[in-house]
């Protein structure tokens, strides 16, 4: 049994380290002093208020869940489709073009950045919102092809082919049992894909312009001059809505769904 | 006039491998038709040809005096069961059985009506509500073979569909489908590479071998009168002796000993096949198609002692009874009954 406790200690070990730094931001969220400090000397929720005066967190968290949701859902639009073709037919160079699909996900998001800003801004002079929407669809879409592509090569595709049997057109088909059957795949896709987007800084840096600015690169500006506690609340305000959104995911899906 | 013809049909996959070479195959109306054949031999790509998921290179396929040859798969109506099922997951089998209907754009209550008329048929009543998930492989099994015939299909496709099933439940699922192949007479396609499985259901087997049919006959003749040398040894005759003719019943084998054979046949030359059972130990009586033979290896079959011999036409197989041991070097004379051999062509 001793080395079942071992086992123990060490996990509690793992999560104190995990949990640790989350747990002292959270605390420093509600510290009275000008700066980050902890443990904190007096209680205060002028930083949460600040986060709501300040107004340039507001527009830029809207602007990067706008761009997170249509970036996302494009991606989904165009990765599903593909994936399928990729798992549904044996294509000429298929090794090739899911390596290249992957690629985006290997080489430094500097790089994507300072590419996608040099076609996107230089070359096609493109206003900053559908820029930035671009840049992120093409920064997401590899997730989405790689998380449904591996949902999709565990169907087996005669249920498709069943479908046709019995009068269902290839279109029809494709709505009626092979989306219903890697919804997990693309409700992880979605997740993958939109915390990426919303995260995402190497190519918001490049494609944000006057007036449009994305939340993580708006709150590295902020960190840039200021030391105030304001970004601890604001990530307090985050982690408790992505724990709100688990709950709800949790109890209307279970966690297990995402996961499969 | 065939309810179904199958005319020179060619696959190639891959623009070089052809896998069917003209192909012909005619089916009767309410016929149980098997497709026999080793793993690899085409027996797959012939059913998926007249289901409609590859279109042949060449060739044509008749069905009903129509050419389906161009018709695609879900203007088709046939039913097809799959050898992995193929249920829909995400459906219970309520839903699964019902599938074809609802695209048939039937009233609901003329859709209840057949689907639980169905589901009573193959004793599925109970488990209209569990998911394919949560049944085992015979219940799997009968909910595919409720979905295809639900629609009432023009011909049901089945590509070994009892493969998966352990080999007591194999029997039962097979004398189901026999019964209701009888109760609806639908015309089937069954493939199966199980000879047992293949004779006890169908009126006629295509026994195939590298893209073609090489005989198409009842089972009976099949297992009788195999025509070539590959229906023989796939059925289970092991002992070939090159003969030519010499006159009316009388072959010679290449060490010109004289043969009587009792079948009659137009083949000049052949290989004469028996069966190890067929081939007799003989005393000093009897002198008709008689060789000298030395014994060989000896291995028990519980039945039957199994001798390979060495005779004058060449190595044989011989079951014994298990009354009287030889011994490997022993001298013995085995005796072909001349209504036990047959002609079969050489194949390649
Ligand atoms: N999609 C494909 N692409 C290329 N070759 C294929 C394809 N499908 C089958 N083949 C080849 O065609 C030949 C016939 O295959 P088929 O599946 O019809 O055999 P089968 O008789 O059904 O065999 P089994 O008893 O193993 O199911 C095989 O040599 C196989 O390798
Ligand atoms: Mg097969």
């Amino acid at each position: 049994m001793r080395k079942n406790k071992m086992l123990v200690a060490f996990a509690c070990c793992v999560f104190a380290f995990l949990f640790l730094p989350l747990f002292i931001i959270a605390v420093t969220a509600f510290g009275g002093e000008s700066a980050i400090t902890f443990p904190i000397q007096s209680f205060s929720l002028k930083w949460f208020a600040n986060i709501f005066t300040s107004g340039s967190f507001i527009s830029s968290f809207k602007t990067s869940f706008q761009i997170a949701l249509f970036a996302t859902l494009l991606a989904l639009l165009v990765g599903i489709p593909a994936a399928y073709a990729l798992a549904r037919y044996t294509i000429k160079g298929k090794n090739m073009i899911q390596s290249f699909f992957l690629s985006p996900t290997i080489i430094p998001g500097i790089v994507l950045g300072f590419a996608l800003y040099r076609f996107i801004v230089l070359v096609m002079r493109m206003p900053v919102f559908y820029g930035l929407l671009l840049g992120h669809f093409l920064a997401v879409l590899p997730y989405i092809i790689r998380v449904v592509g591996s949902s999709l090569s565990q169907f087996d595709f005669s249920i498709e082919e069943a479908a046709w049997s019995l009068g269902c057109g290839k279109v029809s088909a494709f709505f009626k049992v092979v989306i219903p059957n890697i919804t997990s795949g693309i409700m992880a896709a979605f997740m993958l894909a939109f915390i990426n987007s919303f995260n995402n800084i190497p190519v918001s840096m490049f494609l944000t312009g006057p007036g449009v600015s994305t939340f993580p690169t708006n709150l590295m500006n902020y960190i840039e001059y200021n030391y105030d506690p304001t970004v601890s609340a604001v990530s307090v305000l985050l982690m408790a809505g992505t724990i709100i959104i688990m709950f709800v995911v949790e109890k209307t899906l279970g966690i297990a769904s995402l996961a499969k | 006039m065939e309810f179904l013809t199958l005319n020179k049909i060619d696959v190639t996959y891959d623009k070089k491998k052809t896998v069917l070479k003209g192909l012909n195959l005619e089916v009767k109306e309410g016929e149980l038709v098997s497709l026999l054949g080793p793993s690899g031999c085409g027996k797959t790509t012939t059913l998926r040809v007249i289901a409609g998921f590859i279109e042949p290179s060449g060739g044509e396929f008749i069905l009903d005096g129509r050419n389906y040859t161009k018709v695609p798969v879900h203007k088709r109506n046939f039913g097809i069961v799959f050898q992995s099922y193929a249920l829909f997951p995400h459906l219970n089998v309520y839903d699964n059985v019902a599938f074809g209907l609802k695209l048939q754009k039937l009233k609901k209550a003329e859709i209840k009506r057949k689907v639980e008329d169905m589901l009573e048929i193959c004793g599925l009543s109970e488990f209209a509500d569990r998911f394919p998930g949560q049944m085992s492989g015979g219940q799997r099994q009968r909910v595919a073979l409720a979905r295809a015939m639900v629609i009432q299909p023009k011909l049901l496709l089945l590509d070994e569909p009892l493969s998966n099933l352990d080999a007591k439940l194999r029997i039962n699922m097979r004398v189901e489908i026999k019964r209701l192949q009888k109760k609806f007479g639908i015309t089937m396609i069954f493939v199966t590479h199980d000879q047992e499985e293949c004779f006890s259901i169908s009126d006629k087997v295509a026994v195939m071998n590298n893209g073609l049919i090489e005989q198409y006959d009842t089972p009976e003749n099949i297992y009788l009168k195999p025509k070539t040398e590959f229906v023989a040894r796939f059925i289970g005759f092991n002992n070939f002796i090159p003969l030519k003719k010499q006159s009316g019943g009388i072959f010679i084998t290449e060490r010109k000993e004289l043969i009587q054979v009792e079948q009659e046949t137009k083949l000049e030359e052949g290989l004469g096949t028996i069966r190890p059972d067929d081939i007799l130990l003989a005393d000093e009586t009897v002198s008709e198609n008689v060789m000298n033979a030395t014994v060989g290896v000896r291995t028990f079959l519980g039945r039957s002692y199994q001798y390979e011999v060495d005779s004058t036409a060449g190595k044989l197989v011989v079951n014994a009874p298990i009354g009287k041991v030889y011994e490997p070097g022993d001298r013995v004379r085995v005796q072909l009954p001349k209504n036990k051999i047959i002609i079969v062509r050489k194949s390649m």
